[in-house]
């Protein structure tokens, strides 16, 4: 069921987002702002080691301090818990929220404290001693991949968590049939999220009730499953409560290892306990950094610049322990080819641990770092071809008429025009005019490049690419919930099963319950069900709420709407179908007369049993769960898979200068076009994709998580871990088009991680047309200021050399 | 990421806070505490006792004292960015405090924090070496003073004795008929402190003829410091000249390497932000003869 | 030790360690917990409150030295309980935030902005909250909001009460 297009009353309307009110006061219930009777305070003792065998932990002088309540080690710890979910068939590869009997990486969290006071509990920190016996260690992917590297988890026997190869189509015959091929590396830099709020829990034991009160700055599915399973109590005995507002996540909120920790303190020493990470602890050891990705990729082609096949390794460093961090690499088989047509893929998918900080799940789930791959190739063919680059992508282009289209992987896109949003994005960029000022620049003695990216949102998201990366898990089941009571006042209340972080979910929810029941979404009260209360939920990642969340509301205001006409259909003594719904009330078609009004409706379903159809529940209450479109199926045998079901589409242009001299870039002008299907609030849609776009301006040019040779990480606060600032994020214009789903109700598609899908690819295929005058080409991000300016003076020596020969 | 424990007291002057830290050598003087927090956060930084400074009143101000224009310790960086003194009297010192941090830790940093701290990329260091200021300080032994180019020994460390107080600083004033100025910096984000930078200074009189120029780098070695461009005075708008004295008077600095920049990086650019400042300090100049 | 502090307009006296921040007061003793904490180190600017007229990090401030001060926070913004300022109202209508985490902040920074400047221009308004980082909106929607919120209190019969 899905409702007439185009004719919306709230939907894609300009309407404020209900959460801001509170926040722009300062009345945002974040973790931290959370305090509970006689809370003790956690700090945490960091490895210095990036490989070291733990000799021995004194923590006597820490604990005669006042005030000092426990320490607690790994040891103690893993004895009393279990460890946490690996999602890869790699038992060996045990992890617990503190290191035991080795320390993997520097940072990693070796020794809890607990104290009256978070500066108490670090003073006490300081007083613990920890004996080390230094170990060899790997820091490279492509060295932790050789097997002569140090294995960081030696009872596994290898850095290997995962190495297997796809062939989808005839890659063989497409390369031997294609009159060009050609190769490149590169390599996406390990950043992240980072979001301005560190992850923090609280977890309070009731012993008599034998009830684990969590409140956490969370965005996890299955949160509550994990720290029952772990802490081996009955999923029932933990309610995690979802009305904590968290302060940014965008995928890396996932802080299991934190939670077991404080709730196994909290059990242990019936107080309450939090542990709010400091910067520090968040950067080195909160284990949320992003993919760290080497490519190599062989490309063939025709004459014309038509991609046949493409081949690509993918290795990507995970840091120490296995986490949700190899699935990283799967879910970008649901849009391999991009929005093209390439006939057949080979790709070769590695994770290897190293000894790094531990990966999260981090903003596209490993599709922007494809992206950026899947681009790079576009525009090696056209430079190769002396092709242009946007008319490559043209006659690459997956067409209009083409879909639903089946890619080779199994996935089948929904729908899209990516040659309609292309020209009208370049229609509001005046491309030609765009080139001139480029070579404008160029001629003023400036490095000056376009860039241009076209690329894929996959949303609706789903584990699909669980089962197939690991055939142990069966899992297909990914579904959102939602619930809509109509009181005995007659006023609406929708409950939500997830936490947001900043993505408006509360406004999701009443605007498309008061379009489906046409009342004002304003009226409708949103409330955020703890996890005792609550139905199934797979917590908002990719970006799949607008369809989940939105689909689960509408269908459940759909089920009370049919109920309310049922009983006014029964009150009338009339056909439901005679009835028709206009703004809550129901009128007879046939006679103007016969009506029931919303509030003779409530009355009848909360207080008058005598007037409702016979076997009908009282009350008005309604409920639905939603399964992702499309999903659900396991992996063929031979590897093909429906992963995500919708497909949002962005195009960006993008032109950037250079001064040679100091190597830094400046962005001169930014155009994106974005096609998200029906969008259900643009000033929503619209901030997240700008959000993106600066997460990506972040990735290409300043963040980065840096180590040196010994293993040391390098950015560790925000002096060195560089987020950009509103100087570094230029004015951005975007172009819209709408694309309707035809899987959803209402046409529309994922938008959380747009903006960051496309714009590291832009930046760096700007650079790189910015360099080429120099014959060189950037291979890796984050395009630092040092980095470009040491390549340019080079190039620039070099070719000066040979002028002089 | 709480600092380790310290007691705090208020100084009441100068000539107390010398005091304070005589009796304590692991007492340690706070006046906006921009770059001492973070430090002290990260207990990188572990004194016994904080000696504010930051409200003794009698060391706030910007003063015009014929040779030199006179600012105090604690005189926040706000006030210097919105001084209409320093602007028109002191315009290399106003060019370059847009580049210190941004505004809300201008709006607690002071003048006499950031030189005392010397951070080698500092900027207000960097105008202190470049115009020759002289510093002075209050310790046991009364007021004493420093020359700027004394001052500045190492990264983060200076010539202020252990129980010193500085009080001010004062700027050279340029009477010459026509003065230019120019400041480059290079950063990833324009608050940070830079990867290298320049300042210049030049006079010209009324016939156009160069008559003084001075250049500071920052960023490149231990500490700001100032370049001898004298020789080439009489080819002041001569990029290429300038470059080649300028490359020549780093060639023995050893420039510093770190995760934002190489040394290669910040010996080059330096040359090019330094010959780009004294032209961008010389077109200054001549643009100001020209409106006359 | 014991401090007396002014916090939008009202005097609390705590005793607090001198190593406190002025952000660890405000929210743990006070329960003033709308400034918040993201770095620590004076980098975020999520902490920004206004101590005498302007904002700075209440994180690189200890509690002791704001003895003597004015402190605003945003507590102390918002005219009535239910009402918004011109400016809050207008970070709501353009969706200025998203996480809302950073909001607080960039609020306290861009009214003191508009108190000094009633026609900011986009530079303006950039440099006033670059040092406030916000994860999630990339700006645009913030700075629209500040930019509206000048035009509105230009345009304005009535004066909007701006903090300190």
């Amino acid at each position: 069921m899905s409702v007439a297009k185009g004719k919306f009353r709230y939907i894609s309307s300009d309407r404020r987002v209900l959460e801001d009110r509170r926040f722009v006061v300062g009345k945002g219930n974040y973790v931290a702002d959370i305090v509970r009777p006689n809370m003790k305070h956690v700090a945490v003792v960091f490895s210095p080691h990036p490989a070291a065998r733990i000799v021995s932990v004194d923590s006597t002088e820490a604990l005669k301090m006042q005030g000092v309540h426990y320490v607690l080690t790994g040891e103690e710890l893993a004895a009393a818990t279990l460890p946490m979910p690996n999602g890869m068939p790699t038992p060996e590869v045990k992890r617990y929220p503190l290191a035991v009997g080795q320390a993997r990486y520097v940072g990693e969290w070796v020794v809890a404290v607990v104290a009256d006071s978070r500066a108490l509990a670090e003073d006490a920190a300081e007083k613990v001693r920890i004996e080390y016996e230094p170990l060899p260690f790997v820091v490279d992917g492509k060295e932790a991949f050789k097997k002569e590297s140090p294995p960081v988890h030696p009872a596994h026997g290898s850095n290997i968590l995962l190495d297997k190869t796809f062939v989808w189509g005839d890659v063989e015959g497409d390369f031997a049939a294609s009159p060009h091929k050609l190769a490149f590396s590169q390599k996406w830099g390990r950043s992240s999220t980072v979001p301005i709020e560190t992850f923090g829990v609280i977890a309070e034991w009731d012993a008599w009730r034998e009830v684990l009160d969590v409140w956490a700055s969370i965005q996890m599915p299955k949160y509550a499953d994990q720290i029952a399973t772990a802490m081996q109590l009955p999923m029932n005995a933990v309610r995690v409560h979802q009305d904590v507002d968290v302060g940014g996540s965008y995928g890396v909120k996932r802080g299991i290892k934190q939670t077991v920790l404080v709730s196994y303190l909290s059990k242990k020493l019936n107080v309450p306990v939090r542990l709010i990470e400091d910067r520090l602890d968040n950067m080195r050891g909160g284990d949320a950094h992003g993919p760290e990705r080497n490519f190599d990729v062989e490309i063939a082609f025709d004459s014309n610049g038509i991609i046949r096949s493409m081949k690509m390794d993918a290795l990507d460093n995970v840091g120490a322990y296995a986490g949700r961090s190899p699935f990283q690499l799967g879910k970008p088989i649901g849009a391999i080819v991009g929005p093209y047509k390439i006939k057949s893929v080979q790709y070769r998918a590695m994770a290897v641990t190293s000894n790094k900080t531990v990966q999260e799940a981090v903003r596209a789930f490993g599709q922007s770092p494809t992206n950026y791959t899947i681009e790079r190739a576009l525009d090696e063919v056209a430079w190769a071809l002396n092709l242009d680059r946007l008319e490559v992508r043209r006659r690459n282009f997956i067409q209009p008429h083409e879909f639903p289209y089946l890619i080779p992987s199994g996935t089948t896109y929904d729908s899209g025009n990516y040659p309609g949003l292309v020209d009208k994005v370049v229609k509001h960029a005046d491309l030609d005019a765009l080139y001139a000022e480029r070579d404008r620049l160029r001629a003023e003695g400036q490095l000056a490049g376009i860039g241009v990216a076209s690329c894929l949102e996959p949303s609706g998201g789903n584990s699909a690419f669980e089962p197939l990366l690991n055939r142990q898990n069966k899992t297909t089941t990914w579904m959102d919930s939602c619930r809509i009571a109509v009181d005995a006042l007659g006023t609406v209340t929708a409950t939500m099963h997830t936490t947001s972080a900043g993505q408006g979910h509360e406004t999701l929810v009443a605007t498309v319950v008061g379009e489906a029941l046409e009342i004002d979404p304003e009226k409708i009260r949103i409330s955020r069900a703890h996890t005792l209360d609550v139905m199934p939920s797979n917590s908002p990642v990719g970006s799949r709420m607008a369809i989940m969340l939105g689909g689960a509301a509408f269908h459940a205001a759909n089920k009370l709407k049919r109920k309310m006409m049922t009983i006014a259909a029964h009150d009338l003594g009339v056909p439901v179908e005679e009835l028709v719904w206009d703004e809550g009330n129901i009128t007879s078609k046939k006679n103007p007369d016969q009506k029931r009004s919303w509030n003779d409706i409530v009355l009848i379903a909360h207080r008058h049993y005598y007037r409702m159809p016979e076997d009908m529940e009282p009350g008005l209450t309604a409920q639905h769960v939603m399964q992702v479109p499309n999903g659900g199926q396991l992996p063929t045998d031979d590897d093909r898979i429906q992963m995500y079901p919708c497909f949002s589409f962005e195009f960006h242009i993008v032109l950037m200068s250079i001064d040679p001299d100091i190597g830094k870039p400046v962005f001169r002008r930014y155009v994106i076009g974005h096609d998200c299907g029906t969008v259900i609030n643009p000033k929503i849609v619209h901030g997240m994709t700008i959000g993106g776009i600066a997460h990506g301006i972040g990735a290409a040019l300043l963040e980065e998580f840096a180590y040196d040779d010994e293993g040391q990480l390098l950015t560790q606060s925000f002096m060195d871990y560089l987020l950009p600032s509103a100087h570094e994020v230029p004015k951005i214009e975007t172009v819209h088009q709408v694309t309707p789903s035809p899987l959803t109700v209402f046409g529309q598609k994922g938008s959380g991680e747009s903006g960051y899908l496309g714009a590291p690819a832009a930046i760096s295929g700007a650079i790189n047309d910015a360099l080429r005058p120099l014959g060189i080409k950037m291979n890796s991000l984050p395009l630092k200021i040092t980095k470009l300016g040491d390549a340019i003076a080079e190039a620039r020596a070099k070719s000066g050399k040979e002028m002089k020969q | 990421m709480k600092p380790a424990a310290f007691d705090y007291i208020r100084a009441e002057s100068a000539a107390h806070a010398s005091s304070l830290l005589l009796e304590d050598e692991n007492g340690r003087i706070i006046a906006g505490g921009q770059t001492l927090v973070p430090m002290l956060a990260m207990r990188l930084a572990r004194p016994s006792r904080l000696i504010d400074v930051a409200r003794i009143q009698e060391l706030s101000y910007i003063r015009d004292e014929s040779e030199r224009i006179s600012i105090g310790a604690t005189t926040r960086q706000v006030l210097v960015e919105k001084s209409a003194l320093i602007h028109e009297k002191l315009p290399l010192l106003h060019k370059a405090i847009e580049w210190v941090g941004h505004p809300p830790t201008r709006a607690r940093g002071t003048v006499g924090g950031s030189l005392a701290n010397s951070d080698p990329a500092a900027e207000i260091a960097l105008v202190a070496a470049t115009l020759g200021a002289t510093l002075r300080y209050v310790d046991e032994t009364g007021e004493n003073s420093v020359e700027a180019e004394d001052y500045f020994i190492g990264p983060m460390i200076t010539a202020l004795p252990q129980s010193a107080c500085l009080v001010g600083a004062d700027f050279p004033k340029w009477n010459d008929r026509f003065v230019g100025t120019g400041f480059e910096e290079v950063n990833a984000r324009s608050s940070d402190f830079a990867f290298v930078s320049a300042a210049s200074q030049v006079g010209f009189d009324e016939s156009g003829k160069c008559t003084r120029a001075v250049l500071g780098i920052g960023g490149l070695g231990d500490f700001p410091f100032r370049v001898d461009v004298d020789a080439v005075k009489d080819r002041i708008g001569d990029e290429a000249a300038l470059r080649e004295a300028i490359a020549a008077a780093i060639e023995d600095v050893e420039p510093l390497s770190d995760l934002h920049a190489t040394a290669e990086y910040r010996r080059r650019v330096a040359i090019t932000l330094a010959s780009r400042s004294i032209l961008n300090a010389v077109r200054e100049a001549r643009e100001l003869a020209h409106a006359n | 030790m014991r401090t007396e502090l002014n916090v939008n307009g009202e005097i609390h006296v705590v005793d607090v360690e001198p190593r406190k921040t002025l952000v660890d007061c405000l929210r743990e003793d006070l329960r003033l917990v709308g400034a918040h904490t993201g770095c620590e180190h004076g980098v975020c600017g999520a902490c920004t409150v206004i101590v005498d007229g302007t904002p700075v990090r209440s994180c690189l401030m200890f509690a002791v030295q704001a003895e003597g001060s004015e402190i605003v926070t945003i507590e102390g913004v918002a005219p009535a309980p239910g009402e918004l300022s011109i400016l809050q109202d207008a970070f709501c209508e353009t969706h200025g935030m998203q996480c809302g985490f950073c909001t607080p902040g960039m609020i306290l920074a861009a009214h003191a902005l508009l108190r000094d400047n009633q026609e900011p221009t986009r530079e303006d308004i950039v440099e006033a909250i670059s040092g406030n980082i916000c994860r999630c909106t990339g700006y645009d929607q913030i700075v629209e909001a500040i930019a509206l919120a000048a035009r509105r209190m230009r345009g304005r019969n009535m004066p909007d009460r701006v903090p300190a």
